[in-house]
């Protein structure tokens, strides 16, 4: 089911007639024509749209409480600042139907008395610029954005502003700050930006995927758009998928569907047909989720009962090779590099995490290290300023709390069982199959293997870097890894 | 230039552009007898599809094809790029997936020009807003 | 009013509408906390970015910890401020911070005054769970500050205080993560920077991140050296706050003890600054008068209003930020370069001795002073007006270092001839001090009056603008006044625009004057010392028989024997300086 991403790969990105084919800038002529603001804000809240950036915020609400702050001035601002590695949903709505976030935010700016709209876009997304650049030259040019839309006197334009690539920037006063050439940093909320957003006016923060259904649920309705969906989380989710998967893309489904629909149905399994082992969603502050979780329907609170989130839609598929205290130890490392350094437990507390992780991997881990992850995760959630830091130790968590006898085998049998940890990997030479045949010793790239030609040959363990070549090399199965 | 004064002009707009592509679709069109959409976005690029784009436009000259070639977004099926969409004249369109150059003369020579199934479509099974 | 009900650790608490739970824990005594937050009351000085997390207290119903001096308290609200939750997370988070400072505690230049130190204490820290990695980076000396910012903590007072208050914007948050810390653009050196070593950060930096230039051993040296006399003069501010540093009450005046101690670290002759207050007020007032006098016959291009030059960081703010106004502050020297000036000419040649054999320490409440006794203007053939400049907290661990039992000194008098001073001198350490000096002076002048009056209460207070119009016998005299240099920066643009109605402006770069300088005892967020300071100063001019600076007698034997009259081209030669565009 595709809402989001319905002209995505249906039209041309760089004309405006084919979106207007599809229906586009219908909604703001109705909204403008037909409706007015209190029955457009509350057609958004009746159909229970929430925000796709990740927070799942209610977005009528958030509407209407920038609606009701009385001021002059008022923004609309477009969050395009999607930083989750490996989630990439924003910039495939941004390069390829453009126009659906141009008309929804004038439709945002409609209701909550804004004529100026800002699109917060990373820099490294030329071609999501280029073509946003394009579509608002040409709606500009149909008088589609400027004054006098529509015959009516509602006026709005759009600008771009570019950020450096932050991920705290997509917390949205950090990117306020950013777009006023303030460093990027979140400030305590309240006030929050409907109240004081943008040079201090009421601002409306909105991410691209909630700005491209917006359209769509005026044309069609908010009774169309809140059947489809859970209780408390309606319409669709567009989910980026990676991993150890076969069809690794982008897909949108409703909410509701299931992990094991994803993963299995369109995502087509498992590559190589290895088994499952867990699925991380809700990019590097989401959780890892064991195989129990896979017939859990997706939604915005059965993934943060189930210790993980919704985020912006990553999905990573592990399996059975993925150790999940690297995998934890890769996405605190992302965390630790894109935290601003504002507050102390995510800037001090993350790198701790960090290297208690660290430590772990290469085999110096003590058990208590699980307990002192626990209680320093547990003070980092609750002590940090923003969202990046309240969510930053939720892969520890998750993995410790789903794959707890994972971390046991690292420090307690000093084995990593998915034998992705090399300081814990040990490859021997077994005496009675080694024929002496030197291939080994010929090819270690550390001299680390000595032996006499037809004599067993033997490794030497503290020069050992466990690159593995002796083993692939090896004819006789005469070395172990263990 | 139009400029979109009213809701009116609006729907003036999308009927011209709704009743040119159906005519292109019912084959009434006797221009542009072939759509071809190629998947230009990121994703799409980064695999190769600005050279499909560009190996598409000179073959279809090359053998006198009317067919529009046009680029779009991208259709989520990352694991298949470049992927390149083909829809003749009262035929479904269809999506190639892994289109490299010896792919896209295939696409021309075989599945264009003699209407002959070549296989290794990809199968689009969501729902649209219109389902 | 609005008010809030709601319980603190279980006590019902009424607050208006708007207080954090910070404040209204700190109504019914209830103190959390805080490393980051720092609010200076009547100066309109806050920093709260919310960062250090320390102040962190349980809310009933809420998900996280709140951070009490952010969050605003809310009807029927249940804080807690010291459950087994709040404390956990508060000891955890002290406990990540001091696993990134360097343990180098007791050879620490903030050692016994760090706020850090005191957390751990408060805290009862006994271990830190958390090892690792601590952040490195370069130590920056520059002629006045020291920043050694393995110590940063990130509160950002600093940050606030060159931004927010002083408009300076040198020091900013800089790198990501881990690495962030308050720097110069670019880890720049200060030197380099357009720093104008006010020194409020140093004032304000919770840890021994960013500390003064220590001189202490320079001067111990001086005093050992047999062949030097080394003589000092001590700014009027150090009197109202040295006696901070050996405990007692803020505000206490402690002249005679000072004199006291300074003659027995065995300095020759014990002088003041404020007679050399006096000398500027000579110059300055009369500075005034002229261009006020070619003002009134007509002279357009008479530059008005008349700024005062007395601050070293105002006076190197301008040379960055408004060079192109250059030739509107007077030309008088401050009175810590024109007591240098006439020590090394006047003096010298009274003791006959040369110039270099005669040592000038200064005792100043200002770190920029030591900066500003190096300004090349302010040597003759390399060798400085004024030699060695220690800060207030520099003379107190001096004293300590030399076994001396401050308390219990007996009051002493200062030496002459450059020891005697008027009130009006002593009152040049207060914000509205130096104009209030000025008009007495100014005023007998040019009206040839004695004045009806000596305490011009509207030139007085803590307001960070002040304006006021004084009487010169039906001349009407506009006065302005900023401390702080975001309020200068108010003003001079005010006169850029050609909006300024003022004749003369008063300007000085800390918050409440020198006695708020970025040398003296730390206030630690204490706003109420300031004051107690500032009640001091007036103290000790009402206590003056002479009060206005003409009339002292010295500095009128001072022209007679030497200078001839105020603006002579030898009070020129050694008493006024020029200033340059530090842009190019």
């Amino acid at each position: 089911m595709r809402i989001a991403l319905r002209n995505c790969g249906l039209i041309d990105p760089e004309k405006i007639e084919e979106y207007i084919a599809e229906d586009g800038y219908f909604a703001l002529g109705k909204c403008l024509t037909e409706f007015t603001r209190e029955e457009t804000i509350k057609e958004i809240k009746d159909s229970g749209l929430r925000g796709r950036g990740g927070g799942g915020f209610p977005t009528g609400l958030k509407w209407e409480i920038t609606k009701n702050v009385e001021a002059g001035q008022k923004y609309v601002v477009c969050n395009a600042d999607e930083g989750d590695p490996g989630a990439f949903m924003d910039r495939s709505i941004l390069e390829g139907d453009p126009h659906s976030v141009i008309e929804a935010m004038a439709i945002c700016g409609y209701c909550i008395g804004a004529d100026t709209g800002l699109v917060y876009i990373r820099a490294e997304y030329p071609l999501a610029i280029e073509r946003l650049k394009i579509a608002i030259k040409q709606a500009r040019e149909f008088g589609l954005l400027g004054e006098g839309i529509l015959g009516t006197n509602f006026n709005f334009d759009i600008e771009l502003r570019y950020g450096a690539g932050a991920f705290v920037c997509g917390e949205e006063t950090a990117l306020i700050h950013s777009m006023e050439g303030l460093r990027g940093e979140p400030t305590v909320k309240p006030p929050f930006p409907s109240v004081s957003g943008y040079m201090g006016k009421p601002t409306n923060v909105n991410n691209v995927e909630t700005f491209a259904s917006v359209p769509v649920i005026i044309n069609k309705g908010a009774n169309w758009f809140n059947k489809i969906g859970t209780e408390k989380s309606k319409g669709t989710k567009v989910f980026a998928l990676a991993g150890k998967i076969n069809k690794v893309g982008l897909v949108e489904v409703p909410m509701g569907t299931t992990l094991r629909e994803v993963i299995y149905d369109i995502g087509g399994g498992i590559v190589n047909g290895k088994e499952f082992k867990s699925v991380q969603t809700g990019g590097p502050s989401g959780g890892c989720l064991t195989k129990d979780f896979l017939d859990t329907p997706i939604d915005y609170d059965n993934l943060i009962a189930a210790g993980s989130m919704m985020g912006s839609g990553g999905m990573i598929v592990l399996d059975e090779d993925d150790c999940m205290v690297s995998i934890a130890k890769f996405y605190l490392e992302f965390t630790l590099e894109e935290s601003c350094g504002k507050c102390t437990p995510c800037r001090i507390g993350n790198k701790r995490l960090f290297e208690i992780l660290t430590k772990i991997t290469e085999g110096n881990g003590v058990l208590e290290d699980i307990e002192r992850l626990r209680v320093l995760s547990n003070v980092i959630k609750d002590t940090s300023l923003c969202g990046l830091g309240q969510s930053s130790p939720n892969p520890v968590l998750s993995t410790i709390n789903n794959f707890e006898e994972e971390y046991r085998a690292h420090v307690v049998d000093g084995k990593c069982p998915a034998g992705q940890c090399k300081s814990l990997l040990r490859y021997d030479i077994v005496e009675d199959l080694c024929t002496g045949c030197t291939l080994c010793f010929r090819n270690c790239p550390v001299g680390a293997i000595t032996g006499e030609r037809r004599e067993p040959h033997l490794i030497d363990q503290s020069l050992c870097i466990k690159c593995g070549v002796c083993f692939e090399k090896c004819k006789f199965n005469a070395i172990t890894l263990i | 230039m139009y400029k979109i004064k009213s809701l009116d002009d609006l729907k003036q707009i999308r009927g011209e552009v709704q009743s040119k592509n159906s005519l292109k679709r019912n084959g009434e069109n006797t221009e542009q007898v072939v759509q071809i959409k190629v998947g230009m976005a990121t994703c799409g690029i980064a695999s190769g599809a600005k050279e499909i784009m560009k190996f598409l436009l000179e073959e279809c000259e090359h053998q006198a094809i009317d067919a529009q070639i046009k680029q779009t977004g991208c259709l989520g099926y990352c694991y298949a790029e470049p992927m390149v969409e083909v829809q003749l004249t009262d035929a479904e369109p269809i999506v190639f997936g892994y289109v490299d150059k010896k792919r896209a003369s295939e696409i021309i020579e075989k599945y264009i020009m003699q209407g002959e199934q070549i296989g290794g479509e990809i199968s689009i099974s969501f729902k649209t807003i219109n389902d | 009013m609005d008010t809030v009900s709601l319980i603190i650790d279980n006590k019902p608490v009424v607050v208006k509408k708007g207080t954090t739970i910070l404040e209204a824990a700190s109504g019914i005594g209830v103190h959390v906390p805080t490393l980051c937050h720092m609010k200076l009351d009547d100066l309109n000085i806050e920093n709260k970015p919310g960062g250090c997390r320390i102040c962190v207290v349980e809310v009933e119903g809420r998900r996280n910890l709140a951070p009490a001096c952010c969050t605003d308290v809310n009807e029927g609200m249940e804080v807690s401020t010291h459950s087994l939750r709040a404390i956990n997370a508060r000891r955890t988070v002290l406990e990540l911070i001091l696993s990134d400072h360097p343990a180098d505690c007791l050879i620490c230049a903030k050692s016994g005054n760090c706020d850090l130190q005191d957390m751990a204490h408060q805290l009862g820290t006994r271990e830190i769970h958390y090892k690792g990695e601590q952040s490195h980076y370069r130590k920056d000396t520059s002629p006045a500050i020291i920043r050694e910012i393995d110590k940063c903590i990130m509160c950002r007072r600093c940050e606030m205080m060159c931004n927010e208050v002083q408009t300076v914007g040198v020091l900013s948050a800089i790198n990501r993560g881990f690495d962030s810390v308050v720097s110069p653009a670019f880890e720049m050196n200060l030197d380099h920077s357009e720093c104008t070593y006010c020194g409020q950060c140093v004032a304000v930096c919770p840890t021994g991140a960013l500390t003064e230039v220590d001189h202490t051993g320079k001067v111990i040296h001086a005093l050992s050296d047999k062949t030097k006399t080394v003589i000092v003069q001590t700014a009027p501010a150090v009197r109202a706050a040295l006696g901070e540093e050996f405990g007692m009450e803020a505000g206490t005046l402690v002249t005679g003890k000072l004199v006291a101690a300074l003659r027995r670290l065995g300095f020759d002759h014990i002088f003041d600054t404020d007679f050399a207050a006096d000398l500027t007020i000579m110059e300055e007032g009369t500075e005034l008068l002229n261009r006020l006098g070619k003002h009134l016959a007509g002279d357009k291009d008479v530059k008005l209003p008349i700024l005062t030059s007395c601050c070293p960081a105002w006076v190197k703010f301008f040379e960055h930020q408004f060079p192109e106004m250059k030739d509107i502050p007077s030309t008088a020297r401050s009175p810590q370069q024109m007591f240098g000036s006439i020590a090394k000419t006047y003096f010298a040649e009274k003791l006959k001795i040369k110039r270099e054999d005669l040592v000038v320490v200064s005792i100043m409440p200002c770190v920029a002073k030591k900066y500003e006794c190096g300004r090349d203007e302010f040597k003759v053939n390399g060798n400085p007006d004024v030699d060695l400049v220690i800060t207030t907290r520099e003379l107190a661990a001096l004293i300590k270092l030399s076994n001396i039992d401050f308390k219990s000194l007996p009051n002493e008098e200062f030496d002459n001839p450059l020891g005697e001073s008027s009130g009006a001198g002593v009152i040049f350490g207060t914000t509205g001090g130096v104009i209030e000096a000025a008009v007495r002076t100014a005023y007998e002048i040019h009206t040839k009056k004695e004045l009806p009056r000596l305490d011009f209460d509207e030139l007085r207070g803590m307001e960070g603008i002040r304006e006021a119009t004084i009487d010169f016998d039906g001349l009407p005299i506009k006065i302005g006044i900023a401390h702080g240099l975001g309020n200068a920066r108010k003003l001079l643009e005010d006169i850029q625009a050609g909006k300024s109605e003022f004749h003369a402006i008063e300007i000085m770069s800390c918050p409440g004057g020198c006695i708020g300088g970025g040398g003296q005892p730390y206030h630690h967020g204490n706003a109420d010392i300031l004051k107690k300071r500032q009640m001091a100063i007036y103290q000790e001019d009402s206590n003056k028989s002479i009060r206005k600076s003409h009339e002292n007698p010295y500095i009128i034997k001072l022209y007679e024997e030497f200078l001839g009259e105020p603006m002579s081209e030898k009070a020129h030669h050694l008493l006024h300086t020029k200033y340059f565009d530090r842009t190019e």
